[in-house]
């Protein structure tokens, strides 16, 4: 044959510990624990007292469950801005059936949350893909109609926490192998949809929708189911959320959920997945969602004045921004180079 | 014949709204063989090459894969069918792997369910050393040359198993040795027995690699050839064979002293070394083919692009680099090629747009209120026969035609000494192309140099005092008005010694 190309040797990839040390997740475990350490040098209670560790890991999951299903929407190259109203639907929705159902089983509660859920990110799913709007706008408005939909529903009523069942109230305490039934849930739950995303062909598409929309076209993906399961997705993770709020908090009103849109966007940019789509991890948004909640925990503890705390989580969300930026430069210069020195 | 061949369209016809891409387009690609795929600019052959790929859908005609009649829906029916399409810009996913952009949409499993990102890695350094290019898997899309990218699409072609490989214009962005490589791989391909359709306009390539030619004009199928039995003029009769319609009625014109003088402008890797004079009353035109760097080079003398090095002057005075307003105020205008980006405001009014560049002249303190504009903009709006019924409709609103005429309002409500214009009748229909035709000859003859940049051949030869012909960023002839032929213009266009017939 003609081909008289030198063969070069194909470059080793880099070695486990670079990997390890190059991730976001590896950045984000460290200031967690530098976070935790600190706070807790100078208040002990905050993590050793008898439910001071239990609250540190209970308070982040409702802001873990949110932010990983807006993070497969992000990795999609789109934003989902309904997840607060659609938490706060689900908590009230559930509310409701334990106060007027005794004795339903809890599992179907659950089950009904993340339907709802589920059925709002559809409605979201089929704007976005059918309209062809921004999803910006279109969950933009679905923020305001959802959550007008609560307020209509709920007016000035709220959930007594005598609306829900003991055992209930006992997911985000009762402990199963020493950690609280919750949190095993969360977990679960991360490994699974982060399992999803990174093993499975459907959760690879997500990635290869959010590169590049139009190679995604041309190469037969189908953007709109695509689109409709991460809506939707986000949407049930959103309703479990509510469920996850009502076993720690035992209340809820029309207002529940509001502002958590952002944090969960706020957690996926932290959390290494970049805003324009097609990278980042589940388990670093997890993180992500883990350090901004804790940052919130422990700033009062630390004694900075309530005024300093949003301008310091803003603070992070910039930072990573710039570091996601210029690690994607030189991620570019790297591969000029490796590119040409052939 | 024993078998059926392994392509074969006949009297394939397509259109978008009322323009007709496709009017009957014919083509057979045998196994086991490269096929050229040949035409002019709008000839149709990207329409051809997506409705075999699935992109677009045939309103008539025969399309049948080894006898059988298909209609794809999709891209993956196609590609499923066997038909793979690498495109001049590969379409690979920056942010995955190579060896997942190999296999997105077929991952194999592993028997956890998950991915076996092992396999996929095997195979991709298997079918990449295949190819003699080895490129690491783990690697991302992001950042790969051209070249590469290419390679991991044939790979892909390959570990698909198509039968048919179509390749659009894959050499245009290649350095030579890369060139060679990817002929060397299309050679190994075609010897096991798939079919290469082969589209490029460099006629050496073609001859070089190619067995057998079809070209295309206007949406119509001219002829298929063996290569070993036509020469290039064969082929370039065939491109341009039709006559030059009076459609242009270009009117004679006293031609004056030098307006526009652009000297060795140069900008590293899009053109080089371009020296050109446009007179006063002059219609200059740079012809050759989409991506010879004509508009990049229109761009530069503007002042919206940087150049490297070389000079633009207008009437002796130098124009300043990088800077259209310098430009605008030593009278040049430049009605860009995509109007509807980049010469209109979509969401103002005509009367907005059509003053928008002479604003700062009709203000008394800064201000401009509507009454101010409104004379300019109606004298305008006549003269140059806009068909709209208030001065206040939106540009969007207007027809292509009309939206033209309202950019070339604006920049002659400038009164320009040098106007240059981009494909200013792309997508415009013929009646509409002739008037836009007539107001370029008319402002030839009241001694404004125009610099015209047309794909049209027929139009650049109606139009033209002067044909520039660019290839690869450089000016390759310079033709007069009597000696512009049509063969000579393509030939030029396309030869890659550069030499005039």
């Amino acid at each position: 044959m003609s081909v008289t190309h030198t063969v070069a040797p194909v470059e080793a990839g880099r070695s486990w510990f670079q990997k390890l040390v190059r991730a976001r997740e590896s950045s984000l475990v460290v200031l967690i624990i530098l976070l935790v350490a600190v706070t807790a040098a100078i208040q002990p209670s905050f993590i050793f007292s008898d439910g001071g560790w239990r609250e540190l890991l209970r308070q982040p999951t409702i802001l873990i469950l949110i932010s990983i299903g807006e993070a497969i929407v992000i990795i999609t190259r789109n934003i989902d801005l309904s997840v607060g109203s659609i938490l706060c639907l689900s908590t009230y929705a559930a509310g409701t059936l334990f106060a007027n159902v005794p004795g339903i089983p809890i599992i179907l509660v659950v089950l009904v949350g993340m339907l709802l859920g589920a059925f709002l990110g559809l409605i979201n799913g089929l704007l976005v893909a059918f309209l062809r709007v921004p999803s910006l706008v279109i969950t933009l408005g679905t923020l305001y109609a959802y959550r007008g939909i609560a307020i209509l529903w709920i007016g000035p009523h709220f959930i007594r926490s005598s609306w829900l069942p003991a055992d209930f109230r006992a997911l985000g305490t009762m402990p199963f192998l020493g950690i609280p039934v919750l949190l095993w849930v969360v977990l679960i739950v991360v490994l699974l949809v982060g399992w999803f995303m990174t093993s499975r062909r459907s959760g690879r598409d997500l990635y290869a929708l959010g590169s590049n929309p139009e190679a995604a076209t041309l190469f037969g993906l189908s953007e709109r189911r695509l689109i409709l399961g991460a809506f939707t997705a986000s949407g049930a993770l959103a309703g479990l959320a509510g469920l996850a709020y009502l076993a720690i908090f035992a209340t809820g009103d029309a207002q529940v959920g509001t502002g958590y849109e952002l944090q969960a966007v706020a957690a996926a940019v932290v959390g290494g997945v970049a805003i324009v789509g097609g990278s980042g991890s589940i388990w670093g948004v997890a993180l992500g969602a883990f350090f901004l909640a804790t940052i919130s925990n422990a700033l009062p503890v630390l004694g900075v004045p309530s005024l300093w705390q949003q301008a310091l989580v803003g603070l992070f969300i910039v930072g990573a921004i710039m570091l996601d930026r210029i690690l994607f430069i030189s991620r570019i210069r790297r591969a000029k180079r490796e590119g040409s020195a052939k | 014949m024993t078998d059926a061949a392994l392509l074969k369209l006949s009297g394939v016809n397509k259109s978008f709204g009322a323009v007709k891409a496709l009017v009957s387009a014919d083509l057979t690609v045998e196994a086991g063989s490269i096929h050229a795929l040949i035409g002019e600019n709008g000839a149709g052959k990207s329409t051809l090459v997506k409705i075999i790929g699935g992109l677009y859908r045939r309103d008539a005609g025969e399309f049948l894969l080894e006898g059988e009649s298909v209609d794809f829906h999709n891209t993956k029916e196609a590609k499923d069918a066997g038909i793979s399409v690498i495109y001049q810009e590969p379409t690979l996913f920056p942010d995955l792997t190579v060896a997942e952009n190999m296999f997105v949409g077929r991952q194999p499993y592993n028997r956890f369910g998950g991915l076996d990102r092992a396999r996929m890695r095997r195979e991709t350094v298997e079918l990449t050393r295949r190819l003699g290019v080895p490129i690491d898997p783990e690697r991302e899309a992001r950042g790969l040359s051209i070249a590469d990218q290419q390679v991991v699409e044939i790979a892909k072609s390959i570990s698909l198993d198509a039968k048919i490989i179509i390749m659009d214009e894959p050499t245009a962005a290649l350095s030579g040795v890369e060139v060679d490589r990817l002929m060397g791989i299309a050679r190994q391909l075609r010897d096991e027995g798939r079919g290469l359709i082969f589209i490029s306009h460099r006629f050496d390539e073609v001859f070089a690699l190619c067995d057998v030619l079809t070209v295309m004009r206007d949406g119509t199928y001219i002829a298929t050839s063996r290569t070993a039995d036509v020469t290039e003029d064969d082929i370039i009769r065939q491109m341009v064979g039709r006559s030059v319609e009076n459609l242009f009625p270009k009117e004679e014109a006293v031609i004056g002293g030098p307006v526009l003088e652009v000297k060795n402008l140069t900008s590293a890797g899009v053109f080089d070394d371009v020296s050109f004079i446009v007179r006063s009353g002059e219609i200059i035109c740079l012809a050759g083919l989409v991506g010879a760097g004509r508009s990049e080079i229109a761009r530069a003398v503007f002042g919206v692009d940087r150049y490297d090095s070389g000079s633009v002057a207008i009437g002796g005075t130098s124009v300043p680099a990088h800077n259209p307003m310098g430009a605008m105020r030593l009278g040049m205008g430049f009605v860009p090629e995509d109007r509807r980006k980049q010469g209109l405001a979509m969401a103002a009014g005509v009367q907005d747009n059509i003053t928008l560049a002479i604003r700062e002249d009709l203000a008394k303190l800064g201000f401009v209120t509507s009454s101010m504009e409104e004379p300019s903009a109606r004298t305008w709006a006549a003269r140059l026969q806009v068909k709209t019924h208030a001065l206040d409709t939106e540009a969007s609103m207007l027809s292509g035609g009309n939206q033209q005429k309202v950019v070339l309002g604006k920049w002659l409500a400038t009164e320009p000494k040098i106007l240059i214009v981009d494909e200013p009748t792309r997508g415009i229909d013929v009646g509409t192309k002739a008037e836009v035709h007539r107001l370029l000859s008319e402002l030839a003859r009241r001694g404004v140099a125009v610099l015209m940049i047309s794909s049209e051949l027929p139009e650049v030869l109606g139009m033209a005092d002067r044909v520039l012909v660019v290839r690869e960023g450089r000016i390759t002839a310079d033709l007069p008005r009597a000696e512009a032929t049509p063969e000579k213009v393509m030939y030029a266009a396309t030869h890659a010694t550069g030499e005039t017939a």
